[in-house]
């Protein structure tokens, strides 16, 4: 059977190789010195999608993401590996949302993609690492869910099977059709771009990341699926007080660079002796041994 | 009503760890607040079996809901029962472990109720707040600290207007302690059916495999932890090494997941096992935010590092500036010559 597949992306500033320039002196993120990528999770999530959508003829991927206009690079990132086509949901209402305002805007959008089978994304983002908007999305289409997941086992017959992580354990669940997964990190990795796609898409672009002048403009009139569909609130029928600063419960009252209370350390170097002063002093104290 | 709430996570008919840990944070909150402290346990067969592991825990109230298709966990039944539960009492707080399920229920929850959720809190206080835009002022609101950002900032994070306030907090970061053995608390067991649509119970869990943690890395009393700047898998074997000498357990900070230098399951900080040993050391650890957060609590911390600048540094009460594959072997050396 043919599935409809949103995959959900988030492009985000790399904090995983955060170098001592990633905090200005006023404690505030320098965005600058991180590079902005495809969150590691979520493609993880589009493996399975692009799996799915091979044992499945006639299966559509699409990428779904919520961010500023430059967002669109996921969708060209999903592109190049084999997904159909991508929505950019991009307006300045969605500013400032917690997981909430932003798990309701996705809900909007894929309201508005219509009949879809399969909404599948990372388990969380690397710049938040709070895994709540998959469960938040599915709540508010009111569908089931299954978080955690490691593999797509099978899906037939409108029930899928999927093999999860759990505390100390893995669990094979089973659920019917539409259903919101997310995907571990140790799922398999995505597979790379291909050539021949980023040959095709390469030039893919939302409307707001058109210059005014645009070169190749009969391209994109030849060929149309160059041009991203992008959605603003209204284009979702979004109620703005759920959308972004105003529709997030949650506020931040403070944010504090960290200092560690520093402690009178005892320093000293790898030589030998020292090594050993070390060793006799720890075990004189009865710290070890 | 406006008392605080704590999802109880239940194995089979044994309450977790991280939720004692929660109850005991629970009770302190609730008593500051001057309100109830009540707990839920939801599973098959519990009834009769957790009443003895939550209430000494100062449980003023217990809501059981017994149900052989509430065990083994899916989503929807134990999502319809918070709600409606919540509907009924309106707690001002809720607290849920960072644990799989946790991180399950605790989002679909807060979306069904529109309120605020903050994932893998470190710290939780009580405090007052301004909304200087609103022009108003809140008492008594529930500070949810946690790092953000990749753990370079530590945010505090309010929820003013939407109740429940809800937060997960990982196992291990708060202490479990019992209030009182002989505690009184009201045990009320639901009527299932009154929360759970019987639509709710479609997705099936056909396999389940638990076993054991590997590892005693939360109980262990020496920790020999490495970073990215253990270099290879190779040297972390020495890591291994010593541990085995000290009689101690091996951790890992995430950049040394990451790269693939030892297993997931090893790793220490917010996104891992938070440790409180008497003795930590750390190898090749810069110090992130992420990975302190997971071990600040430890006795003695010694570091290991080529860069003397490193930020663990700041917290260690030894640092031997060096790289880790040519002090770690010396370590094994001369404590293998100076212990009987």
């Amino acid at each position: 059977m043919s599935l409809n597949i949103v995959v959900l992306a988030k492009q985000v500033p790399d904090t995983r190789n955060v170098g001592k320039d990633a905090m200005t002196p006023e404690g505030t993120v320098n965005r600058a010195a991180l590079p902005a990528i495809f969150n590691p999770e979520d493609l993880n999530a589009l493996e399975q999608a692009l799996r799915l959508k091979e044992q499945n003829p006639g299966s559509t991927v699409s990428i779904l993401t919520m961010g500023p206009p430059r967002a669109t690079e996921v969708i060209r990132e999903g592109l190049y590996r084999g997904a159909d086509c991508g929505y950019l949901l991009t307006d300045r209402a969605f500013a400032g949302a917690d997981t909430l305002a932003t798990s309701y805007a996705l809900s909007m959008a894929i309201k508005k993609i219509g009949k879809v089978d399969i909404v599948i994304g990372g388990r969380q983002a690397i710049d938040g690492d709070t895994a709540q908007v998959g469960p938040q999305v599915a709540q508010k289409l009111d569908l089931n869910q299954v978080t955690y997941v490691e593999e797509v086992l099978s899906c037939a017959d409108g029930k899928i099977t999927v093999r999860r992580h759990i505390d100390g354990g893995i669990e094979t669940v089973e659920a019917p059709l539409p259903i919101v997964l997310t995907v571990n990190g140790s799922a398999d990795p995505c597979r790379p771009r291909n050539a021949k796609l980023v040959m095709k898409y390469k030039r893919a672009m939302a409307p707001m990341e058109m210059p005014e002048n645009l070169p190749y403009a009969d391209e994109y009139k030849r060929k149309p699926y160059l041009t991203v569909t992008q959605w603003g609130a209204a284009d979702v029928d979004a109620d703005l007080n759920q959308c972004g600063l105003a529709g997030s419960p949650t506020k931040v009252k403070a944010v504090q660079n960290i200092v560690f209370k520093a402690k009178e350390s005892k320093r000293l170097g790898s030589s030998d002796s020292e090594v050993e002063g070390l060793v006799q002093e720890l075990l004189a104290s009865h710290t070890i041994g | 009503m406006n008392n605080v709430f704590v999802y109880c996570e239940i194995e089979g008919t044994t309450v977790e760890e991280v939720s004692l840990e929660l109850l005991t944070k629970g009770r302190k909150l609730a008593t500051e607040l001057g309100v109830e402290l009540e707990a839920v346990c939801i599973g098959s067969g519990i009834t009769g079996k957790v009443e003895p592991q939550v209430i000494p825990y100062g449980v003023d109230k217990l809501h059981i809901f017994d149900d052989a298709r509430l065990f083994p966990y899916t989503s929807k039944p134990h999502t319809s029962i918070m709600v409606n539960l919540f509907k009924q009492e309106k707690p001002q707080i809720c607290l849920m472990g960072a644990t799989v399920i946790g991180r399950d229920l605790g989002p679909r929850v807060s979306s069904s109720c529109t309120s605020g959720l903050t994932a893998d809190c470190t710290s939780l206080e009580i405090g007052s707040y301004d909304d200087k835009k609103a022009g108003k002022h809140y008492d008594n609101l529930l500070f949810q600290i946690r790092p953000a950002f990749g753990g370079n900032i530590v945010a505090t994070i309010v929820n003013p207007d939407h109740r429940p306030q809800m937060a997960t907090v990982r196992s291990g970061v708060m202490k479990a302690e019992v209030l009182d053995p002989n505690y009184k608390g009201q045990v009320v067991v639901h009527n299932v059916d009154d929360f759970v649509p019987s639509t709710d119970y479609v997705v099936k869990v056909i396999e389940r495999h638990v076993e054991k943690a590997k590892n005693n890395l939360k109980g262990a009393p020496i920790i020999v932890a490495g970073g990215y700047g253990v270099g290879s898998k190779e040297n972390f074997d020495l890591l291994r090494k010593l541990a085995e000498e000290l009689h101690g357990e091996v951790g890992a900070s995430r950049a040394a997941v990451d790269a693939g230098f030892c297993e997931h399951d090893l790793q220490i900080g917010q996104t891992g096992v938070t440790v409180r040993p008497k003795v930590y050391i750390a190898c090749g650890i810069s110090g992130a935010i992420q990975h302190v957060a997971g071990m600040k609590e430890s006795g003695i911390v010694i570091s290991i590092n080529t860069d003397p600048a490193a930020p663990i540094n700041d917290i260690a009460d030894y640092v031997i500036t060096g790289a880790v594959e040519d002090v770690v072997p010396k370590l094994i050396k001369y404590y293998k010559q100076n212990s009987k």
